[in-house]
């Protein structure tokens, strides 16, 4: 009997060092990064006018290739920051990027990729946000890694860095490209 | 007497200020408006995350709000504008958690926990009564 109190005695002990390691775990993830639910889905249907011509962006333009998605506008300055990574990730590494132009003006993007540089193979203008809230966006920029059959295969929330780019972003393409 | 009422229009103050912001939107039915105002309550702001996508003055909470409000018109279920947001958004846009396999555990760990320490409680003051009984 004594015995058992002994042991009893130290349960709450036990309990608070394991909620301690549950906060510990819990506070030290980013609430600001929600992960995305479209993993390992198709891409969601789309029809963009574009930002030069007349043509259309569609789901199509995302087959048959790995490509990066990418979402930004002129009056984010998180995406600006994002912007020379991105004209490297084109020229150098050669991985197409499509661009989802969200909520912006189109004529200042048109000024705004002259002035600094044009990373994008083409440029969609959603200028009501539809598309974006269809690919679970909620800030930008976010970046997508689309497969060559046209599933997301990853979601970059936030700025991405040529750490993110290194560790995680290009051999992720590199493995894709080979499947 | 006079603090009694100023107390009084201090709590009912935010009442009012979350009638005029539904009253923005035009409902064809009592039920519809209910609809609306139950789901806003229910639905978390992905970009303020601490207030709900009524209270929250984020574009992106508009945008959505917007869209809830045209799927309450046509009449679509909560079941049905809440998997439109989920298949989006996840299970983070809602503020209660779904009651699914996994979540079980953060829907049930408190009351366990709260029988466990009550438990214990009755437990470890037996011996003492009993020495002193």
């Amino acid at each position: 009997m004594i015995f058992k109190h002994k042991i009893v005695k130290y349960i709450p002990l036990a309990m608070f060092l394991i909620l301690i390691i549950i906060c510990w775990r819990g506070l030290s993830l980013n609430p600001r990064e929600i992960p995305s639910v479209l993993i390992n889905q198709a891409v969601p249907e789309f029809n963009l006018p574009e930002l030069a011509g007349q043509d259309h962006l569609t789901v199509r333009d995302l087959q048959g290739k790995v490509t990066l998605l990418n979402v930004w506008a002129t009056w984010c300055e998180a995406c600006q920051e994002e912007h020379p990574l991105l004209l490297n990730i084109a020229d150098q590494y050669h991985v197409p990027i499509i661009g989802v132009d969200y909520k912006d003006d189109p004529t200042k993007a048109r000024q705004w990729l002259n002035d600094y540089g044009n990373p994008y193979q083409r440029v969609g203008l959603d200028q009501q946000g539809k598309v974006a809230i269809d690919f679970g966006v909620y800030g930008t920029p976010e970046t997508f890694i689309i497969d060559k059959t046209g599933t997301i295969r990853y979601k970059q929330i936030g700025i991405m860095t040529q750490s993110d780019w290194d560790k995680t972003i290009y051999p992720l393409i590199l493995r894709l490209r080979k499947s | 007497m006079r603090s009694i009422f100023l107390s009084l229009l201090l709590l009912f103050l935010p009442f009012v200020v979350m009638a005029q912001v539904t009253d923005i939107y035009q409902f064809n039915s009592v039920e519809q408006r209910q609809q609306f105002q139950g789901l806003m309550g229910e639905l978390r702001c992905l970009v303020c995350q601490n207030e709900t996508l009524l209270d929250s003055s984020a574009p992106l909470a508009a945008d959505l709000r917007l869209i809830v409000y045209n799927r309450v018109l046509e009449g679509e279920s909560d079941q049905v504008i809440i998997d439109y947001l989920t298949r989006r958004y996840g299970d983070f846009i809602l503020y209660n958690p779904p009651m699914v396999q996994k979540t079980y555990f953060l829907w049930f760990a408190p009351i366990l926990m709260l029988c466990i320490g009550f438990f214990l409680l009755v437990r470890l003051s037996k011996p003492a009564a009993q020495f002193y009984g």
